[in-house]
């Protein structure tokens, strides 16, 4: 077991001349729940680009326990445990909330089940799909949307389509989950739900997260230790209380 | 009675290629206009095998080889330009679509090839005569889009079509190997090309390099006219445009016309349904 269930060394991307990302360097421990932020533009979304392998880095690389990751694509990235959400909501719109979480679940061995099986509809399929289910109900019990399970995912409000994607994404079995601004357009309240149901699944499901947010109360009461990018650099790094207080940091947000 | 027969053996044919556009459409998000072409080879491909005399292994055989060219098309043609804009793909599928026909008329020449696959002959019912072939087209192809239906809505597999039909990049990000079930469906598109082959050469028994044009593009339309992307669609769609052929090929007046004729009707149907009949609506995010 390596001693940093994430590790960037030097990550960068440039698209033509525009270096969105460059000498990345991030360290995340075990079950950490750490933040990633920044202005907007500063790059943040592109690092997790760059972590499910949808953009291929132009410099560095990263480490998933221990293991290099770079250059993989986006579905063995998942399988090797990492999964995320989207900044904006990635459904599949038009399949019910259960077969959302279902389809997260379906790679997972414990739910292994052949094409000729299911197409044959031997009683393995049957098991599976059964097995299947009540894993999918438990995953959205934890997020209050059981009762919601035979809806469209279209149908849902906002709030809860957020959580129906953690949900999804927890369904992959990740070691490593990214929320990409998981409590944008949440009210108070609803945000410190959601932080509490983040702290849940970390104990819950032995994760790390990493997440972006632009919510600094919300960051400061989760993250332990905080990235702050600007214009695809690291600006600042480390126990959450001293980056915020960090006089650059300040200067970044607020303009100096 | 008799025309209408005719109507649904023909809407079964073009319903087996709209059904191929549909799954390749609805899955890949591509108009794979060679899809017709893919029809021809197949054709070739049991005249070849029919010189052993064994209609099975002609059928198999076809199958076989347009799942295989099917599949190639989309390693070598498509595939490298996911990701490019919709027109590159586009005009590349035009592209294989002459390269085929072109290879075709290098290997077996321009003239058509006269080939027997099955002599069906006719049975009468309800004092009309009714071929047999189209009673065994159109069965074969109500069974195939009802397997497809449930393939797609009660399988992992079609699960997992259906979660790329739906956003690509996501479903990758949940495990899915996207190009897996892209090359999937490729391979049943063409093995539906291949069958609708065989009906072709049922209906009218002869083969040459450009007869999958007509028909991939009149089962496009039906496609369309069904709401593309839709299983069920494109089998109404199919259906109706056959129906409209035969009967208008009854009237001499307008039989001339009868492409136009369904082409306007297409025209008309977009005017009124931009989805088709069964299509689905495009939600607009604001």
């Amino acid at each position: 077991m390596a001693e940093y269930i994430l590790e960037t060394k030097g990550l960068g991307i440039s698209f033509g001349g525009l270096k969105a990302a460059q000498d990345v360097d991030i360290k995340i421990r075990k079950r950490q729940i750490y933040g990633l932020i920044g202005p907007n533009g500063a790059g943040k979304t592109t690092i997790f680009n760059l972590l499910t392998c949808v953009y291929k880095p132009t410099a560095g690389t990263f480490y998933l326990d221990g293991e290099e990751m770079k250059g993989l694509t986006p579905d063995k990235i998942n399988r090797k445990g990492i999964a995320r959400t989207f900044q904006n909501i990635r459904l599949f719109n038009n399949m019910t909330v259960i077969r959302n979480v279902m389809v997260g679940l379906q790679h997972r061995p414990e739910f292994k089940c052949s094409v000729i099986e299911s197409l044959l509809r031997l009683p393995r399929h049957f098991k599976v799909e059964k097995a299947m289910r009540a894993k999918a109900k438990e995953l959205l019990r934890i997020f209050d949307l059981e009762q919601d399970r035979n809806d469209l995912a279209c149908n849902l409000p906002y709030g809860k389509q957020r959580k129906l994607e953690i949900a999804r994404a927890l369904a992959t079995d990740p070691k490593l989950l990214l929320l990409d601004e998981p409590a944008a357009g949440m009210n108070p309240h609803e945000t410190e739900d959601l932080a509490h149901t983040i702290r849940k699944i970390r104990d819950g499901f032995d994760l790390t997260i990493l997440l972006i947010e632009h919510d600094m109360g919300f960051v400061s009461d989760l993250c332990d230790e905080i990235t702050v990018l600007n214009f695809g650099t690291v600006l600042a790094q480390g126990d959450t209380k001293t980056a915020l207080q960090d006089p650059e940091v300040i200067k970044a947000y607020i303009g100096g | 009675m008799t025309t209408a027969i005719n109507g649904l053996s023909l809407g079964g044919i073009y319903a087996m290629i709209a059904l191929g556009y549909t799954m390749v459409y609805g899955i890949a998000k591509m108009l794979n206009f060679a899809h017709g072409d893919v029809i021809m080879i197949g054709g070739y491909m049991i005249y070849v095998t029919m010189a052993t005399g064994n209609p099975l292994l002609a059928i198999a055989v076809a199958v076989l080889s347009c799942v295989i060219l099917g599949v190639t098309i989309e390693k070598v043609a498509y595939k490298p330009l996911r990701g490019a804009s919709p027109l590159a793909v586009l005009i590349t599928a035009i592209g294989i679509s002459y390269l085929l026909q072109s290879l075709a008329q290098i290997i077996f020449g321009s003239a058509a090839k006269m080939v027997t696959v099955y002599e069906l002959g006719s049975i009468q019912f309800l004092g009309a005569t009714v071929q047999l072939s189209a009673l065994v087209t159109l069965g074969v192809t109500v069974v195939v889009m009802a397997a497809l239906t449930l393939f797609v809505k009660f399988t992992r597999v079609g699960r997992a079509m259906i979660a790329v039909s739906e956003d690509r990049g996501a479903a990758q990000l949940m495990g899915i190997n996207v190009n897996g079930i892209i090359t999937l469906t490729f391979a049943i598109g063409s093995a539906l090309a291949a069958l609708a082959g065989l009906f072709y050469l049922l209906k009218a028994p002869n083969v040459s390099s450009t007869m999958g044009a007509m028909p991939g593009i009149k089962a496009f339309t039906a496609a369309v006219i069904g709401g593309i992307g839709s299983i069920p669609g494109a089998m109404l769609g199919g259906i109706l445009l056959g129906i409209v052929e035969s009967v208008s090929y009854k009237f001499a007046a307008i039989a001339p016309y009868t492409d136009a004729i369904e082409f306007s009707i297409l025209i008309i149907i977009l005017l009124v349904r931009p989805n088709g009949f069964l299509g689905k609506k495009r939600r607009e995010k604001v």
